[in-house]
């Protein structure tokens, strides 16, 4: 952030109430290249579109908690707590020791990501660009996508999107991002239906 | 440089929409049903922004396909994608994929 050319305050303020690792990390070159402000929040959504559907599963779990409560609770939930939330208690009802076990999780993950940022923050200078350790945040990205690619829908709607990042790349204001989410979504769908038709025991 | 009052606006923005995706449907009072083809489209955005994100990073240097073997983003991607489907791990697929990245380039200077 602070080679990209924002100022050291921003820089931390970005991490401190952004807290969410990809949308900074796809937000970060629109800042950089000024596009229109809707451009960068419409990517960071939908980035974030995860988290939507993370949270109608949440609501099962804390769904009788006060709406204060609740939208802190899903500010602080990220992927691993929501994946390790969710392997802990599979079954989707309120449970005593559900509060605790969220609160563990979201404190030390907090604590860990935003050290971790600040210590990047101030070491951004003494780490040469040329090394491109800039490439660490999209091995974590891929990462995150192989643990989402679940069948052979998630696959090739994964390779869609791919093919059509990279195809319409020359778009201007990092538009590509949108037509691929567009494309993979509508194949995921077509395919959703075809599958269904193939096997009309399902229905 | 960045003006001060666009980064600082669209930074808070930023803030807003994860707040508003994260607690997208812990806000509403009410229950809230969603059609069954929009939970099935949703479930392939957030996958489908990931790769968006991510592939050109790989395979584009400058707005280009790759051209050469010789860059050390294919087999960090490689050796981190090996390592993954072998442990399952995200950690460790950072680690070693970040490891083999340094190692060609500091070493050998791709």
């Amino acid at each position: 952030m602070v080679k990209s050319g924002l100022s050291l305050p921003l820089s931390i303020l970005m991490t401190m109430v952004v807290f969410a690792g990809s949308a900074q990390l796809a937000a970060l070159p629109l800042i950089v290249a000024g596009a229109p402000l809707w451009v960068l929040w419409a990517t960071a959504f939908c980035v974030n579109l995860r988290f939507v559907i993370y949270s109608a599963h949440w609501r099962r779990y804390f769904g009788h908690l006060p709406r204060a409560q609740r939208l802190l609770l899903g500010y602080l939930a990220v992927d691993l707590s929501y994946v390790l939330f969710a392997r802990r208690f599979p079954d989707a009802k309120p449970q005593l020791e559900q509060l605790p076990y969220f609160w563990g999780s979201a404190a030390w993950n907090w604590l860990s990501w935003q050290g971790a940022s600040l210590l990047g923050i101030v070491l951004a200078d003494r780490v040469p660009t040329e090394w491109g350790l800039g490439f660490a945040g999209v091995l974590a990205l891929l990462g995150i996508t192989y643990s989402l690619l679940s069948d052979k829908k998630t696959w090739i709607a994964a390779g869609v999107a791919a093919f059509v990042a990279v195809a319409t790349f020359a778009l201007p204001l990092k538009l590509n991002i949108v037509t691929a989410i567009a494309a993979a979504v509508a194949a995921g769908l077509l395919l959703e239906r075809s599958f269904r038709d193939a096997a009309p025991e399902g229905r | 440089m960045i003006p001060a009052w666009y980064a600082t606006v669209g930074i808070a923005g930023l803030a807003v929409v994860t707040v508003i995706t994260r607690g997208f449907f812990l806000f509403s009072e009410r229950e809230l049903e969603l059609p069954a083809w929009a939970v099935q489209g949703l479930r392939y955005a957030p996958l489908a922004a990931l790769v968006a994100v991510i592939a050109p990073e790989i395979v584009l240097t400058n707005g280009a396909l790759l051209s050469t073997w010789q860059d050390a983003r294919i087999w960090a991607v490689l050796v981190g994608t090996a390592y993954f489907w072998w442990r399952r791990g995200i950690l460790g697929m950072i680690v070693t994929g970040t490891a083999v990245l340094l190692a060609l380039k500091i070493g050998l200077g791709w």
